[in-house]
């Protein structure tokens, strides 16, 4: 591992807010390597400590422990403004008494760039989010999708070596933040800048990263791609904080699980461990199949729930453990389901996975 | 628009009228009624025992510039009263500087308490409001006269071998009028920090401001409306200040005020008072006036 390829590592580090015994530990221990050119999430519930992070990160906090690096340099005690690192922040934070073009060359201004350097930057910049015709606007006059693209164009202006993004898109409607979404994509393929996205969105994190750090308690539970988070959850967080997800109690016989209910399915992720486990499937890789098929699963179909794309169906197994299967909607009616009526269910192979505490 | 909202529309503009009426008659009468004396008044030619003669002369505005000549009535300018005004001009801008210097980190420090001792400061800022301005000055005046507080604390210690002079200096109207005018620049200030968005701090050092650059790039232009407000209630009532020169300054450093007292009192001169008092009333506005349009042009107002 040479230092050049990672642009953050976080070694151990510790942020405790308070003092004594009524302190709370925000980051418990956290460690990560950010890749260079990489798009990565944090991801978790408000309090995680995901944001405590990225306040580390930028340097608006020090570590009560542990270590920031940067591109191979500790920068663990090195103010905000000395950092090569720029930050979006969740309010915008832009400055409400000059124009857009004076917020996009706000950095360049203060490293003391000469001015015509500073206006074109600012024009490139604004021309890369889409908003070179406005330029001369006052902040207060734009919208907040407008606001978003300024404080994006102004934090990415100084070409920083990472750029932090504080839960950017949480302010904006469903259907500018979908557009948003693409356009951030865009934006960390063409410059090629480290992005660390901050999000509690899973949607988000799952269809924008290259890799996802799962946050809970100020500790990171999983590091991954999102598919690897989204398939292999390692804990019980992880699979129900992304996605929607069945637990079912079982025992450990071998490469395989037993259930509650006494049937016998095949599981990943069971190796080396033994006894009581909690097996997860994601409800899409559950199949419903004619009751008495040969290794189905006997259930009880209990309702349904119809999403338009898929309708949710809801189960019980002999134990009355219930699960949830989705399937793709019938456009001419719900054929075959009633109400206490008997179906089998099986589980797509490879999908079911045993999770750790 | 029907009839009947046309009618409840007047009743309502009615109502408004009369309702601002005291106000309106109040401020008639006890604003503009004097100024009209006064204005009056510096036409006129000055009475044997004070008070005025109906004789119209334009000696009074004349006398504010010049000095007629005993010997062969030539025009010269008054040295004297231009004295007097450039003290005042002077003091006043050192007052106001000063107070914003002292006024700019008191505010910033109560408006970043949590809100309850935010209210306590507020509160305690405004104590000195009780007392009478009077009695508040010659509190000073004992502190920093000769035989006062100080000088004899520092001569007991053996720090002075004799009394600093303080009393009856410009500094010493000027430290007063800093103590009497300092919580009229606090309170715009910490109206307008209150209203600063802290979180546009984090943004300028993310942005490679050094914290000087932070101050002189994002607060200071953002917090003007609050500085302009504040230095303008200093600097105006600085400008007329009457018992703190006279209290402090003693006799000779006389500000503008002093001098005009000096014209309805010992100088029996009304018309000229009078003149003086329009005079300054002129130059405050004018002043006003320039410095608005002059810090509206280069700022981009906020809030």
């Amino acid at each position: 591992m040479t230092a050049t390829e990672n642009a953050i590592e976080a070694r151990n580090t510790v942020k405790a807010f308070g003092q004594g015994t009524a302190a709370v530990r925000a980051l418990d221990d956290v460690s990560v390597t950010i890749r260079k050119g990489e798009f990565f999430t944090l991801l978790g519930p408000s309090g995680c400590g995901k944001t405590t992070l990225l306040r580390l990160i930028a340097g608006f906090e020090t570590p009560t422990s542990g270590q920031i690096w940067l591109d191979g340099q500790d920068i663990t005690h090195l103010p905000p403004n000395k950092r090569p690192v720029n930050t979006v922040f969740q309010s915008y934070a832009l400055f409400p008494h000059l124009t857009v073009a004076q917020n996009v060359g706000f950095a360049l201004q203060m490293q003391g760039k000469p001015k015509a350097e500073v206006a074109q930057t600012a024009r490139e910049m604004l021309a890369l989010v889409k908003l070179e015709h406005l330029a001369d606007r006052k902040i207060t006059q734009m919208s907040g999708g407008q606001q978003q693209r300024v404080a994006l164009a102004r934090a990415l202006a100084a070409r920083p070596k990472v750029l932090l993004l504080d839960e950017p898109l949480s302010a904006l409607d469903l259907k500018l933040r979908k557009e948003m979404q693409v356009e951030l994509k865009r934006l960390q393929l063409e410059t090629g800048i480290t992005f660390v996205f901050v999000t509690h969105d899973q949607e988000e994190a799952l269809t924008m990263s290259d890799r996802i750090g799962v946050m809970s308690n100020g500790k990171l539970q999983q590091i991954g791609s999102p598919r690897d988070i989204y398939t292999r959850p390692v804990n019980r967080f992880v699979a129900s904080f992304i996605g929607e997800t069945n637990f079912l109690p079982a025992t450990l016989q071998g490469a395989a699980a037993r259930l509650g209910s006494g049937d016998l399915v095949e599981v990943a992720g069971g190796e080396g461990r033994a006894g009581a486990v909690t097996v997860t499937v994601r409800p899409e890789q559950v199949r419903l199949v004619p009751p008495g098929e040969a290794g189905a699963m006997a259930a009880t179909i209990r309702d349904w729930v119809y999403f338009g794309t898929d309708t949710h169906v809801h189960l019980t197994l002999a134990d009355g453990a219930e699960v949830v299967a989705r399937l793709q909607s019938n456009p001419t009616g719900e054929a075959g389901l009633s109400r206490g009526a008997p179906a089998g269910l099986r589980f797509a192979p490879g999908a079911a996975q045993v999770l750790g505490d | 628009m029907s009839i009947s909202e046309d009618a409840a529309a007047a009743r309502s503009v009615r109502n408004a009228w009369a309702l601002s009426a005291p106000a309106l008659i109040l401020l008639t009468l006890a604003a503009a009624g004097p100024l009209l004396i006064v204005l009056v008044y510096s036409f006129l030619s000055p009475g044997k025992y004070g008070n005025v003669e109906w004789v119209f002369s334009l000696d009074g505005w004349r006398s504010v510039l010049y000095t007629k000549d005993i010997f062969d009535d030539s025009l010269q300018l008054a040295d004297a009263h231009l004295t007097i005004f450039w003290r005042s001009v002077k003091l006043s801008l050192l007052t106001t500087g000063i107070t914003f210097l002292v006024g700019f980190p008191t505010a910033w420090f109560i408006a970043t308490r949590p809100p309850r001792a935010r209210a306590l400061w507020l509160f305690l800022i405004t104590i000195p409001f009780w007392t009478n301005l009077l009695i508040r000055t010659f509190a000073i005046n004992e502190v920093i006269r000769n035989e006062g507080l100080f000088n004899t604390v520092m001569i007991k210690l053996g720090l002075f071998s004799e009394p600093l002079r303080i009393i009856n200096t410009d500094a010493a109207v000027l430290m007063g009028m800093t103590y009497v005018y300092l919580p009229l620049m606090v309170l715009p200030l910490f109206a307008a920090i209150d209203r600063f968005d802290m979180r546009l701090l984090e943004a300028g050092y993310d942005l490679y401001a050094s914290r000087w650059q932070v101050l002189r790039r994002i607060i200071l232009p953002i917090v003007k409306p609050g500085i302009i407000a504040g230095s303008i209630l200093v600097f105006v009532p600085s400008l007329g200040a009457y018992v703190t020169p006279r209290v402090l300054g003693g006799g000779k450093q006389m500000m503008i005020g002093n001098f005009i007292e000096l014209q309805f009192g010992q100088g029996r001169n009304w018309p000229l008072g009078a003149a003086l008092s329009m005079s300054l009333l002129i130059v405050v506005m004018v002043a006003l006036l320039v410095y608005v349009r002059a810090a509206g042009k280069e700022g981009h107002g906020h809030g």
